[in-house]
């Protein structure tokens, strides 16, 4: 699973949707294993599409659970009426690229901070189904 | 290279879309939508006809005529027309009547230029070098470049067979235009399901795939998301069109697959289109995980119709056998957290998992986006099929691909928003018998 989707996945419970915590799901940084996909080509203006849809304390929060506090704290503005993107601007997109794009939680867990029912991924693909009596 | 003329004073030109005769419940709704898509207003679509796989046209120039076919799927290419003929001295006698002729021949005639013959429903034997011969009279002075041409001149010859085993001997008429754009019709063969690294029972063809994601506008650098994921048919297909895609489906095995070489994002490899790939979920819809303020502009699928496999959702069936399960612990940890806990799961009626899809579409689509899913019936059933409604979305096109005894259905909704005010029929019983019964009982 993309460190992207982790910006859009919330808890499958239902009763969690009227509570702010459901969403973004904390990862477990000890039992997450991640793994660069380095063949995945970068496309600065397919990111650029993505930055409106991001939930920037979200992509901070989770970086935070995963170990990396390096990311500046207000979502990067770029300017999208130049033709050309700034050297500077290309820079910071291949960094996104790298971590939300490239970057694959291949195993792990993560829980609802509201609820605290424990997802799993497995294989690189999260399973978000529900026991009956969360269903 | 000559600059194309058109939209001088205002004025249209005369172009001639060549399509393919297959799949003609589809063509309109298609044509329609990429219009739409690149914004190309006043197509007048009086002339069309599902029966030819003509259509003539005015528009305001050649970039116009480009971007609206370059994504079809069931159209062969877009000409400029330049005359037509029941035989060649006929389309001679055409071609030089035409008012724009003398521009015409002038603008190209520094080109470097070829010659193609394009036949419906026949083929000829005659000697295509006498034939180029014939048009000597355009007079172009160019060179003749059978590999990179500047233009592509092209005949279209149109036959009706004497039977349908006797081929016709001479064509019944003839056209003539210069290639503007060809179709998309490459892509089926890159997509084509022979060649798919990773496909199963349940996989859609190629060409029905990028017809639907076209005639749901899938966009590049837009969100699109397929619900019943399977083995990612239609994920490719939102790919091929530059979309990020997100699938999901309840069962893991299938969106799993066959190790790492077979599996969807292997397909998005051999694609070469792995960046449009976001992820694919084990997941129920019904029980959504993607966050509800996340904006979804496509909505492709084809959701279970209980043919393979019955409609489930998370739940229990007999829910008296599950009380107090949630307690149950094994190594002294509750059941449902083990990491290969297995849910159970109980039947769910068709009528209300497509009332659900309508209404998530008017949650999450913008206004204007578009909710595409695919609907089998039965062909011999006296009573209509009711097609779900929500009153958020105008149901655009209902188109239909007909089988022996059964056929399925593409219908197409635009998100319009609360005020659109249409008519609804959910959470009212419409199917009268189950899909899969009557599949399984071979319609009789």
């Amino acid at each position: 699973m993309k460190f992207l989707t982790t910006n859009f996945l919330k808890c499958s419970v239902k009763a969690c949707d009227t509570s702010n915590d459901n969403f973004p799901l904390q990862y477990d940084g000890s039992t997450c294993q991640l793994v660069q996909d380095e063949s995945i080509e970068f496309n600065p203006e397919f990111l650029l599409n993505l930055m409106d849809r991001l939930d920037w304390s979200a992509i901070l929060m989770v970086a935070s659970d995963l170990g990396n506090t390096s990311l500046p704290q207000q979502k990067p503005v770029f300017n999208k009426d130049n033709d050309e993107l700034s050297e500077e601007d290309m820079i910071i997109l291949k960094d996104f690229h790298t971590l939300l794009i490239q970057t694959n939680i291949v195993e792990g867990q993560m829980k609802c901070r509201n609820c605290g029912h424990v997802y799993y991924i497995k294989n690189s693909i999260p399973n978000l189904l529900l026991p009956p009596h969360l269903a | 290279m000559a600059s194309s003329i058109g939209s001088r004073n205002g004025t249209k030109k005369k172009y001639l879309v060549f399509m393919v005769q297959v799949h003609t419940n589809f063509r309109r709704a298609e044509l329609e939508s990429l219009a739409d898509l690149y914004n190309i207003k006043d197509i007048n679509f009086d002339k069309y006809d599902d029966n030819s796989p003509f259509f003539f046209v005015e528009l305001d120039n050649d970039q116009q005529a480009k971007d609206w076919i370059k994504r079809s799927i069931l159209t062969r290419a877009i000409y400029e027309y330049w005359g037509e003929g029941k035989t060649y001295d006929g389309l001679h006698e055409s071609i030089q009547s035409q008012s724009f002729f003398p521009e015409y021949k002038k603008l190209y005639e520094n080109d470097s230029f070829k010659f193609e013959f394009d036949t419906y429903r026949g083929n000829s034997k005659s000697n295509r070098i006498k034939q180029i011969e014939t048009f000597s009279y355009l007079e172009f002075k160019g060179k003749i470049d059978m590999k990179n041409p500047n233009q592509i001149f092209t005949v279209i010859e149109e036959y009706k067979p004497i039977s349908e085993n006797i081929p016709a001997k001479e064509p019944i008429n003839l056209i003539f235009g210069r290639l503007i754009q060809k179709g998309d019709r490459l892509a089926m063969e890159k997509y084509d399901l022979k060649k798919r690294p990773y496909k199963g029972t349940t996989s859609f063809e190629a060409e029905l795939s990028l017809v639907s994601a076209n005639i749901a506008q899938v966009k590049p650098g837009t969100i699109m998301y397929d619900p019943f994921a399977g083995t990612g048919s239609f994920l490719t297909a939102g790919g091929h069109y530059g979309a990020l895609v997100i699938g999901s489906d309840i069962d893991g095995r299938m969106i799993r697959g066959k190790g790492a070489s077979q599996n969807i994002g292997a397909n998005f490899k051999y694609y070469e289109e792995s960046s449009r790939f976001l992820d694919v979920l084990t997941m129920d819809f019904t029980h959504n995980s993607l966050r509800s303020n996340l904006c979804i502009d496509t909505i492709l699928c084809d959701p279970p119709y209980g043919i393979r496999e019955s409609i489930k959702v998370l739940g229990a069936r007999d829910p008296e056998r599950f009380v107090g399960k949630e307690n149950v612990e094994i190594d002294g940890k509750k059941a449902f957290l083990h990491r290969d806990y297995i849910p159970t799961k109980k039947p769910y009626a068709l009528d209300a998992l497509l009332d659900d899809i309508l209404q998530y579409s008017a949650e999450r689509l913008p206004i204007g986006g578009r909710l595409a899913f695919w609907m089998p019936t039965a062909n011999d059933e006296n009573i209509e099929t009711i097609v779900p409604l929500h009153s958020c979305l105008e149901l655009k096109y209902n188109c239909t691909q007909e089988f022996n005894k059964w056929s399925r259905r593409l219908l197409v909704y635009i998100n319009r928003g609360p005020g659109f005010d249409g008519p609804t029929n959910s959470g009212i019983k419409r199917s009268t018998t189950a899909f899969r019964d009557r599949y399984f009982s071979h319609f009789s």
